[in-house]
């Protein structure tokens, strides 16, 4: 199993540490053939419009479509959850690809003097907290009925899934805490021929 | 629920690797590097070749400006207090910018000491030319290091000398005795709790950016390639004759650093950089490097 992380820009390295500590073989995704040889994607934390900027101009959406059509997982953390998202109510015209139903509102807590982080519980990954790290992070305000939350922080959810894509709006790359990678890697097995 | 903490102040650096952050003095320069690409804009009254040409006190830029720029863009907004100016950097956390730079680029506003940087829930980046400088500014609570480089002159020269430095010593840290790194520490004072950590992990505890005299998107990739995880660029987009241009320009050669061909392609036809200064020519008191140390 090959793993890639979109190294267009964010904490990518940060990700691809976290795979490297589970024994994945791990790659940095940056131009169109790279998708190729992977199974699974991240698309880590950094600048939505940014990332959204560098993808369009060195021709990487349809490659991240036909990925996704393929039925191959993909995990979105923060910047990534945005762009996976079906809208972006406070950007309404900033792109995003549409895979999971759900409409997130861009740097919902307010600027980085508000980010936070804090233990949560998260069933699906076992009994022990798992500590949450918010950066400037989006909040999911709207979510479809295909859609599964998988963990909550007070009324917002914060962990989702809908088929074969999983978005977070904090940063498990920045803990020691490998629990939600497992996670997905498990989804990754699951999809592999 | 916890706020502030070092994790978060490094974690807001750590999501802008592989980005470009920009010098701007008002909204429309702010949107431009926005449309660029840029991951943050650093608000400042003059770019440094302005500072430069216009002598006098530098000072931290017009809150008024400032929150007009945060209004303006989605990306983070960092802005510049003086050295030591802990006033500044108080009126710059009241009013929410993401990031503050104490930086050499203004006028000094203490000779002895920095900010003491734990007392903020802000978090802090700050220049350096060689490690003892980059440790003693960690253990001031500086989240981000970044070269210094020779600000507002368009050329590369000292960038590329800070970070090589910076690199080499921690080469040479690594390759000590366990015995003797107390006195290490003492040498360059730094506790010596910092000084086992890049003993031990081969590298400073926070992220390293490069800074000071990024003209061109060759530049960019250089600094890279020398190791830099971002690049700041200062005069280099606004004093050149394209500047959208050139920006998206830097942004694609931070991230395709390494692959010349796209270096190429985006190198090409980008009209004039900015005219820049042989660092040879200049008069030592006029260098921003040496005000700090």
């Amino acid at each position: 199993m090959i793993l890639g992380i979109l190294g267009l820009q964010g904490d990518f390295y940060a990700h691809k540490k976290m795979g490297e500590k589970l024994g994945i073989e791990t790659i940095i995704v940056r131009s169109p053939e790279d998708f190729e040889k992977i199974d699974g994607l991240i698309i880590p934390g950094g600048e939505s419009t940014t990332i959204t900027k560098l993808l369009s101009r060195y021709n990487l959406i349809k490659s991240l479509k036909k990925f996704h059509k393929e039925g191959k997982p993909i995990f979105g953390t923060c910047a990534g959850m945005i762009l996976l998202a079906k809208k972006i109510d406070n950007h309404p015209d900033q792109f995003s690809f549409g895979f999971i139903d759900i409409s997130v509102k861009r740097n919902a807590y307010g600027r980085q003097i508000e980010s936070f982080e804090e233990d949560v519980s998260i069933p699906i990954i076992g009994k022990n907290p798992f500590r949450t790290v918010f950066i400037r992070a989006p909040k999911i305000s709207r979510m479809g009925k295909s859609v599964e939350s998988l963990a909550k922080h007070n009324s917002d959810h914060i962990l989702a899934r809908e088929g074969n894509i999983l978005v977070g709006s904090f940063h498990p790359e920045l803990t020691e805490d490998t629990r939600i990678y497992e996670y997905f890697l498990e989804m990754v097995k699951r999809t592999k021929p | 629920m916890e706020k502030g903490t070092l994790r978060l102040k490094v974690g807001l650096a750590e999501m802008l690797k592989g980005g470009v952050i920009m010098d701007v003095v008002n909204v429309k320069q702010a949107k431009i590097a926005e449309k660029s690409g840029a991951v943050s804009v650093m608000v400042l009254e003059r770019v440094p070749a302005d500072i430069r040409k216009a002598g006098g006190v530098a000072r931290m830029a017009d809150p008024n400006k400032i929150k007009e720029i945060m209004k303006a863009v989605s990306i983070p907004v960092m802005a510049k207090v003086r050295i030591g100016h802990f006033a500044e950097a108080q009126i710059l956390e009241s009013i929410g910018v993401d990031y503050i730079d104490e930086s050499e680029v203004l006028t000094p506003a203490d000779g002895e000491s920095h900010i003491d940087k734990f007392k903020f829930k802000t978090p802090f980046v700050c220049g350096a030319r060689n490690l003892g400088e980059a440790l003693r500014r960690i253990s001031e609570g500086a989240a981000l290091i970044r070269t210094k480089g020779e600000p507002g002159t368009g050329n590369i020269v000292e960038a590329v000398r800070h970070m090589k430095l910076v690199n080499s010593e921690i080469k040479r840290m690594t390759t000590l005795k366990t015995k003797h790194l107390s006195n290490e520490a003492k040498n360059i004072r730094v506790p010596l709790e910092v000084v086992k950590l890049v003993f031990k992990t081969g590298k400073i505890p926070v992220p390293n950016f490069a800074a000071g005299g990024i003209a061109t998107p060759a530049d960019a990739s250089l600094m890279m390639q020398l190791g830099a995880e971002s690049i700041f660029v200062g005069s280099g987009v606004f004093k050149s004759t394209d500047p959208l241009r050139r920006a998206k320009a830097i942004v694609d050669a931070v991230t395709y650093f390494d692959k010349p061909d796209v270096l190429a392609k985006v190198s090409s036809g980008l009209g004039e950089a900015m005219k820049g200064i042989d660092i040879s020519t200049m008069d030592e008191k006029d260098y921003m490097q040496t005000r700090s140390r």
